[in-house]
């Protein structure tokens, strides 16, 4: 079991922490301290924390570019992720990858991925490997259902099962491709695409965290002894923007009523009332403390140095030439 | 002393490689039966584990080895045709060499992607005969595009062994070449070049294949001109210091290269003598038109590629 997330008590705090950290950063890039943009993940903790709750602290995990879940469900530290946003040498990347490429490879996280689908086909080459190793290890790929029209997400599938590589394939069902509802997008059904290669697929409800754990750690289980990947469409929703820019263009492609029929099965109050009052209220200060921790850190750090920008380019230390000699 | 033939060369390595590193593996579509004639044989000596076939998926396979490479192997991808590299520019541009950046150093992606008979194999047409080994080198790939069997193993070795992303592009037209080969076959550093033939009137930088007509050029103009001919073998990081020491010997400098004229490396090698080096005469170079797609034809084929006589001419010319 992934360290931290052992008890429904323990899952509500990550999908807390979760939320505030969106929260936050929303209100930081609207100030400008957080430049470019992210993808909030309001509304879809419950997917990312019940199935990184099924998973050792030795699996491995890819996300997408609405990954800041991902990542925190996963363990990485806080206070680093939300420097890396701000672009601070102390965050997890040392500010070289951002919001969409957040990684903590001690951890497990192969990294967030800008490219929709890209990373499926990273989680089967990394199960391959781990396979090889022998340590039971299970890599689980996240990704959105606007991946489900991306072909190497299909030729991922078909590598994981003919090989019976330990993969789960989690799919964040949120209902749209950025602006296109899945209806007018996806032929099919998602759960149809894992059959097609007889892989074995559930759909969740995937905004209640303990629905998602149960189903994943079955996946989990089997993956691990051998019985190849698994398929889980988690249906959930996205309260906010696609990213942030639709924030200052205000687009409308989802109506209101939607929007609060998704409300009210807001997966913190699905968890928050399994748990007393007063438990929630105290886990609820703590996830405050931690990320008022995390925006001093953040803020105090220094900025990378300009003259290293291409640090790390590459990883035999070859440097090229400058922009102009 | 039997000739070591281009093929045999890369099989070695690839055998050598296999046999050093348990990490090493090599994945790609007929590996097995060795249908490229690479890895004839590996599958049966080293066992499918860790030479396998793939299906058909060239973008899956292709991360797949930036997955494996994250979790410590050492991949080796054999695509069987260069335009499929156009196929997996997101997963080799995009992805594969930007993750050791993007995460900051946290990761290194030493995967090796073998491109066996890049460029014209005659008669094959628009699609199976690019050769776009400037397109690689444009966005910072390592990229090498060896001439001789003996560059072939030790470039093919270094690749394998470098901590990032490489490709390897062995020219059609140089995998018929053989080699008497009489010193021990080693590693050849990434980003060192070779001048295959000294001289003191014209360096004729000439990339993978066209180092042997460029060899002949030099050969049938001796006597009357003095030709260096300088093989930068990596494209990527490219070998600057040397073609500076060569052309300041020579102060004169002729391109022959197989890449479409416009922001081809033939481009970037006159772009930086004209910059850094002291040239002599306006320097030249001879490539593909701008924009070619090979046509099937073979007179078509051939109208297109780099020749022997517009580098005769070119030579000429910078003699002026």
């Amino acid at each position: 079991m992934a360290s931290g997330l052992t008890s429904p008590a323990d899952r509500y705090a990550r999908m807390r922490l979760i939320r505030g950290f969106e929260e936050q950063a929303l209100a930081l890039v609207k100030s400008g301290e957080i430049v470019g943009g992210i993808h909030p993940y309001i509304g879809e903790e419950a997917v990312a924390v019940g199935v990184c709750a099924t998973l050792r602290d030795d699996d491995l995990i890819t996300s997408t570019h609405r990954g800041h879940g991902h990542v925190l469900a996963k363990g990485a530290d806080p206070r680093r992720m939300l420097a890396e946003l701000f672009g601070r040498e102390t965050g997890l990347n040392h500010g070289r990858g951002g919001s969409m490429h957040a990684a903590d490879i001690s951890l497990g996280i192969l990294g967030a991925n800008a490219i929709v689908g890209a990373a499926a086909p990273i989680a089967v080459g990394a199960a391959w490997a781990a396979r090889r190793a022998g340590q039971g290890r299970v890599v689980a790929t996240f990704f959105g259902d606007g991946a489900l029209n991306q072909g190497v997400l299909l030729e991922a599938m078909n590598l994981a099962a003919l090989w019976r590589l330990p993969v789960l394939f989690i799919c964040e069902n949120n209902g749209y491709a950025t602006t296109m509802p899945i209806s007018t997008g996806a032929a099919g059904t998602p759960a149809g695409r894992p059959a097609a290669f007889g892989i074995p697929a559930q759909t969740v409800d995937g905004m209640d965290v303990e629905a998602v754990r149960e189903a994943a750690a079955g996946a989990v289980q089997a993956a691990r002894a051998g019985g190849g990947p698994a398929f889980l469409e988690c249906l959930t929703y996205r309260y906010g923007p696609h990213h942030t820019i639709e924030l200052r263009i205000r687009l409308s492609y989802r109506s209101e009523e939607e929007i609060d029929r998704w409300r009210q099965r807001d997966p913190l109050g699905i968890q928050g009332a399994r748990i007393s009052v007063q438990e929630r209220a105290k886990l609820d200060a703590e996830a405050a403390e931690i990320l008022a921790e995390a925006v001093e850190f953040a803020r105090s750090s220094p900025n990378p140095d300009p003259a290293g920008a291409l640090d790390y380019l590459y990883a035999s230390g070859l440097r090229g030439r400058d922009g102009v000699v | 002393m039997p000739k070591l033939s281009y093929a045999k060369a890369l099989n070695k390595a690839l055998a050598d490689e296999l046999e050093r590193d348990p990490a090493v593996c090599v994945l790609g579509e007929d590996i097995g039966a060795g249908i490229a004639q690479l890895t004839l044989g590996l599958a049966k000596r080293f066992g499918t584990d860790r030479v396998t076939d793939t299906p058909i998926s060239e973008q899956a396979f292709t991360s797949m080895a930036t997955g494996a490479a994250l979790c410590g192997m050492r991949p080796v991808i054999e695509f069987q045709i260069p335009s499929l590299l156009f196929l997996v520019f997101e997963q080799i541009a995009n992805q594969a060499h930007k993750f050791s950046l993007m995460t900051g150093g946290q990761v290194k992606v030493p995967v090796t992607y073998v491109v066996p008979s890049s460029g014209s194999r005659e008669g094959w047409a628009g699609q199976h005969s690019d050769h776009p080994y400037s397109l690689l080198a444009h966005v910072g790939v390592k990229t090498v595009v060896p001439a001789l069997p003996s560059d072939a193993y030790g470039l093919l070795v270094s690749a394998i062994r470098d901590d990032d992303p490489t490709v390897v592009f062995a020219p059609a037209l140089a995998m018929g070449v053989r080699e008497d080969v009489t010193a021990e076959l080693v590693p050849v550093p990434l980003g060192s070049a070779r001048v295959h033939r000294l001289g003191t009137d014209v360096t004729v930088v000439a990339v993978g294949h066209l180092v042997h007509p460029a060899l002949e050029v030099a050969g049938d103009l001796a006597g009357e001109i003095s030709v260096e001919v300088f093989d930068p073998r990596t494209v990527y990081p490219f070998d600057w210091a040397a073609l500076a020491r060569s052309v300041g010997k020579t102060g004169r400098l002729v391109v022959i290269d197989d890449s479409n004229r416009s922001c081809g490396l033939g481009a970037e090698v006159l772009a930086t003598a004209a910059e850094e080096m002291h040239l002599l005469a306006p320097p030249k170079r001879v490539t593909r038109p701008d924009g070619a797609v090979l046509p099937f034809a073979l007179e078509l084929d051939r109208a297109v590629q780099p020749a022997k006589d517009q580098l005769t001419a070119a030579v000429r010319a910078v003699m002026k």
